[in-house]
């Protein structure tokens, strides 16, 4: 493999989706390409159903394109690829009904690891996140930002050189995410891991990414592509800057008319309502 | 496992209170019927003395009179729950797998459920005969509906998150049932069965008392018939009995089920 070459290398993506009880094609992702260097953080931002959730999926072989060419590492995506991504979902993704170091252990049981590796990847993966002392807990048991914390221990334990999260602290309330981010920039910086991360929020897109994919809605595609020139770990200081507001600002600007495109669309097509939903 | 958050009887306190409590019930309403019995001259036709009844049940096990109807009712009920539980628990599954299939069928299996059962005995009874043919056909149009509908639910709620997780991972199809979907459906699926199995048995045992040769309830209509009241209040009480151990034995089921 060159190391020249992109980890992911996204062409002209478009996926259609038909909805039930609806003739016309609903086009949730236009003509989206992207290149994503090796141990980069790329986040994708947009209005609700700007498809920006189905490039990940697409990405990470949850779901085929229509049209267009995704590769991973030089390879064609045709599936899962679970040797070289992880995943993290919205919350929730964990099993409720095993423990959190189980919870670790089952992806690379899955993947024919053998038992004592299988368990000394999951502690040192917990102990990366800080969560040692709840091996042997239920996710039930566990507030929201320590679930995600362990979910992204389960991604870190599958020892990937891509890991793509979907809004992993959507869920959350905004001093967790903030805390979560900062551990998120410091960890990620120690381990070189390509990136790519959905998110709705402007800060954390600002303050996490080397790069911010910007969505237009209706039909989405990638709009715009901004760089963050900010060296990792991002220091908490770096959200009270100048620079930070500036870039906020930015992408505030080129998100907001999106936004409200799409509310607007809304109220006039009961189509848009549904397609919300296939983001 | 460990406990999360609070469950019905959560301390250990609540729960051997619970049970004292129970036994309490029970002990009243044994004094009451032993009150009524001997001392408000309620006649003994209509409610036989308590220690004579609880005589005539031990003697009926020590005698092994009981063992022909118990064996009768049990294999009726057991041919009919476990015959329900295979094709509930299939046709559940099956209607599961299709979007369409559950939208149209689950409202129509809801309101066949909704039909008292017994009125189909009679039909049973021409074409299967008084024996046991008709008590399983009986039990099994009781029990069918609650597993299937209760399978159907747990599959359809399986959240599609873990599924996609365990994709993104590389699950095989057989990781993803082992790993996956029974532990997720399992809990959901052992209390249809529970339902079943107790809604069975309990139409099993009306069928018996209604039109039948054999079987437990057959002997508490036999001997209703013969005007033996303590009999007859005997073999009501080891019913009872063997339903509660029934129960109890689900109920142990029902718990493993959870647990893993």
């Amino acid at each position: 493999m060159q190391s020249n070459q992109p980890a992911i290398q996204a062409r002209h993506l478009s996926q259609e989706f038909t909805q039930p009880g609806s003739n016309t094609p609903f086009l949730a992702l236009h003509e989206a390409s992207i290149d994503i260097a090796r141990g980069e953080l790329v986040s994708l931002i947009g209005p609700s159903g700007c498809g920006k959730s189905t490039l990940l999926n697409i990405m990470g072989g949850l779901a085929k394109p229509t049209s267009g060419t995704i590769s991973i590492a030089g390879k064609p995506v045709t599936g899962p690829s679970p040797k070289e991504v992880a995943f993290v979902f919205q919350e929730n993704a964990l099993f409720p009904w095993n423990t959190i170091i189980e919870n670790c252990d089952i992806g690379m049981l899955f993947q024919g690891v053998p038992k004592k590796e299988r368990m000394d990847r999951a502690r040192q993966s917990l102990e990366a996140v800080g969560l040692s002392e709840f091996a042997n807990h239920y996710p039930g048991q566990l507030s929201g930002g320590m679930r995600q914390r362990a979910a992204l221990a389960r991604a870190l334990s599958l020892e990937t050189d891509i890991i793509l999260m979907d809004e992993p602290f959507g869920a959350l309330d905004e001093q967790t995410r903030m805390i979560l981010g900062e551990d998120l920039s410091v960890l990620l910086a120690r381990t070189g891991k390509t990136i790519v991360f959905v998110t709705h929020s402007l800060g954390e897109a600002v303050f996490l990414s080397d790069r911010v994919a910007v969505f237009s809605a209706r039909p989405g595609t990638i709009k715009a592509i901004i760089d963050i020139d900010e060296p990792h770990p991002r220091r908490p200081d770096f959200v009270t800057s100048d620079k930070f507001a500036g870039l906020r600002n930015t992408l505030y600007g080129m998100l907001h008319d999106e936004i409200r495109k799409t509310l607007s669309h809304r109220v006039v097509s009961n189509a848009a309502a549904d397609g919300g939903r296939a983001s | 496992m460990i406990l999360t958050g609070a469950k019905p009887g959560g301390t250990l306190f609540m729960r051997s209170s619970a049970v004292w409590v129970q036994l309490l019930f029970l002990a009243i309403l044994l004094t009451l019927w032993y009150l009524a019995a001997n001392d408000w001259n309620v006649p003994a036709l209509l409610l036989p003395e308590p220690t004579g009844v609880f005589h005539r049940a031990v003697g009926l096990i020590a005698d092994g009179e009981i063992v022909e109807p118990l064996q009768t009712t049990l294999f009726e009920a057991v041919t009919a729950f476990l015959t329900s539980a295979i094709l509930g628990i299939a046709f559940g599954y099956f209607l599961s797998t299709s979007p369409f299939m559950t939208e149209v069928c689950d409202p129509l299996l809801t309101s066949i459920n909704a039909i008292p059962a017994i009125l189909f005995l009679p039909l049973f009874a021409l074409l299967f005969g008084l024996g046991s043919g008709s008590k399983i056909a009986l039990g099994i149009t009781v029990s069918f509906f609650p597993i299937t509908l209760q399978t159907l639910a747990a599959f359809t709620n399986v959240d599609k998150v873990h599924i996609r997780a365990a994709q993104s991972m590389g699950a095989s199809a057989g990781h993803m049932i082992r790993y996956v979907l029974l532990p997720s459906t399992l809990p959901v699926i052992v209390a249809g069965l529970r339902m079943g199995m107790v809604l069975s048995f309990l139409a099993i045992i009306g069928g018996e008392t209604i039109a039948s040769f054999a079987g437990l309830g057959h002997q508490v209509a036999e001997s209703s018939q013969a005007m033996d009241a303590e009999l007859m209040y005997a073999w009501i009480v080891i019913v009872i009995t063997v339903s509660a151990l029934l129960n109890l034995g689900l109920s142990q089921l029902e718990k493993l089920g959870v647990r893993s």
